[in-house]
């Protein structure tokens, strides 16, 4: 029988983070991060608060590029091209690699325009109509607000915007989204029809989602990467990789006892 | 020992009632004072100009003529200027405004250097005008001499004044407006691949919009009343000029130098002439609430 670890590396790596170091200012926040992301799977970050976990998934589209002191060391390769190298445009990663926030954050103009938006900056020159309706199908969203496009993006439901920001990344067609804590903002109706959502978008999409709930993971993610803290020798609470492997694997058996401490909820 | 439920609830201290009606009392007359004061002033000048606006009637705003040997009064002269200066100013300051306000909300610059900037922008509104306009005569204008056809005080160099004196306003308000776009959509905008000026430009400006065109507005007002040093550069003439290199008046200007000397129904018709210009700014006020609370409603 095959080995979890093996599972993985059959499955072609979107993404491959090869000893990450992350710092902000001199502050090692992030350290020693080896981790394949597989094509067309949900992988889940789960771990305490301040694991890191966040930031290493903004590191995959360089949103943390918007942070002055923040430095990265290593190499986060995407389809084997490293995303830091001095000749890669972020704006050209951010097309490729998309992202739903933990607060839903639609622009504050008309749900048509929210989607059509990203086109537009893309130089987009089919059918805007028709791409507003994939979008907003793709999204499950569709027959929720296909009578009030013309409507402010911020006045529909929390669970709502949520689905239009996921429908906002999915009309540029990019090969990965990530998600931070999507959910961390919706009811827990809403949040099952984002899970459905996942369920249907890792069809054509390469997932990876930050998530503080473990039955969320559980439910949604073909792989999860259990981040942890220790606190260094200077008293810094420093973030790493415990444990990457199968769900079932990561909740029923883990090699580590702090993950089987984690996921059965002793601490954390 | 009696535990708590058991215990009545405490009423409160007779005093602290007392205190809390004073206070809402207190507040009420404030609020009614403030509404009282404006209406009071407009009536007297209303009351005074009377006499004017019995004699002139609408014509008073579209004839140029003011000679008070033979008690004949209009104003369209200042009235022109008035709006014409102030649309000057407005259409310099506007995209200079925005300019630095785009400049200090974004982290184009160390922040060290970013905060003495806002502070020097907020400084420009802190010169006194007469000082605005000592500058005008003796610096401005001559410099103005050199280059253009223009001859001493007039319209040009009060429009240009009056663009930076209105530049802090629109630049302080629209940096307020700019820092207020939730973080969250301007981070949305980057995570889908755009640009940082497609972000200035197609999001984070529209989302600050309705606050941008509040403080342009709140400019326009001060550019439309704007007295000391705009009176010292437009040469006060009321002869129809629509060259700007030609002297001009503005209502406010008008005021200023007329009432010292005014006796009869020169009172009256400047009072008449006061009553427009709180009309013009009243209704331009109004204008930006409206256009505020529609751009809201997007």
């Amino acid at each position: 029988m095959l080995s979890s670890e093996d599972t993985i590396n059959q499955t072609q790596a979107v993404l491959n983070a090869e000893n990450v170091d992350i710092y902000y200012g001199d502050f090692l926040a992030l350290k020693g991060i080896y981790m394949e992301i597989p094509k067309n799977k949900v992988t889940a970050f789960i771990g305490p608060s301040g694991c890191g976990k966040s930031t290493l998934l903004r590191c995959y589209n360089r949103l943390n590029d918007l942070i002055p002191v923040f430095k990265l060391n290593g190499k986060i390769t995407y389809h084997g091209q490293n995303l830091y190298d001095q000749d890669v445009d972020p704006v050209q990663v951010r097309r490729r690699i998309g992202m739903v926030f933990q607060k839903p954050n639609p622009f504050p103009k008309s749900i048509y325009e929210n989607i059509t938006f990203g086109a537009k900056i893309n130089g987009f020159k089919g059918d805007f109509d028709q791409l507003v309706e994939e979008s907003l199908r793709g999204a499950a969203l569709w027959e929720e607000v296909k009578d009030k496009l013309k409507q402010n993006g911020m006045s529909i439901s929390g669970g709502q915007q949520q689905r239009l920001c996921i429908a906002r990344t999915i009309a540029l067609k990019p090969d990965v989204i990530l998600m931070d804590e999507p959910c961390a903002a919706l009811d827990p109706i809403s949040t099952l029809k984002v899970e459905e959502l996942i369920h249907q978008l890792k069809e054509e999409y390469t997932i990876i989602i930050v998530t503080h709930n473990m039955q969320q993971a559980a439910r949604v993610a073909d792989y999860t990467g259990f981040f942890n803290v220790r606190v260094t020798e200077e008293g810094k609470r420093q973030g790493y990789l415990a444990e990457h492997d199968l769900t079932e694997v990561i909740f029923q058996n883990p090699k580590e006892e702090a993950t089987k401490q984690y996921v059965s909820g002793r601490f954390g | 020992m009696t535990s708590i439920s058991e215990r009545r609830l405490e009423q409160r201290p007779p005093l602290e009632k007392i205190m809390d009606t004073v206070f809402l009392w207190a507040a009420r007359i404030s609020a009614l004072a403030i509404a009282g004061v404006l209406i009071w002033i407009i009536t007297l000048v209303f009351i005074q100009a009377l006499p004017a606006i019995g004699q002139f009637g609408l014509g008073f705003l579209f004839k140029s003529t003011w000679n008070p040997v033979r008690d004949e009064y209009g104003i369209l002269t200042p009235i022109y200027g008035t709006i014409v200066s102030s649309l000057i100013a407005l259409l310099i300051s506007v995209p200079i405004g925005l300019g630095v306000s785009i400049v200090l909300s974004e982290d184009y610059l160390p922040t060290q250097i970013q905060r003495i900037l806002v502070f020097l922008v907020e400084l420009l509104a802190a010169i006194p005008s007469v000082v605005y306009g000592l500058w005008g005569v003796f610096v401005l204008i001559p410099f103005l001499r050199e280059i253009t056809p223009l001859k001493g005080p007039s319209m040009l160099p009060a429009a240009l004044i009056l663009s930076v004196m209105i530049l802090p306003t629109i630049s302080a308000i629209a940096r307020d407006a700019l820092i207020n776009v939730d973080i969250g959509v301007r981070q949305a905008a980057v995570g889908l691949g755009a640009t940082r000026w497609e972000t200035i430009l197609l999001v984070i400006l529209p989302a600050a919009s309705s606050g941008i065109i509040g403080g342009i507005m709140l400019a326009l007002g001060r550019a439309l009343g704007e007295t000391m040093a705009v009176t010292m550069l437009i040469g006060n003439s009321n002869q129809l000029n629509v060259s700007l290199f030609q002297p001009s008046n503005t209502i406010s200007s008008l005021l200023a130098n007329q009432f010292a000397e005014a006796s009869g129904l020169q009172v009256s018709a400047l009072m008449y002439a006061a009553l427009v210009l709180a009309i013009i700014t009243l209704v331009v006020n109004m204008l930006a609430q409206i256009v505020v609370t529609q751009l809201q409603k997007i």
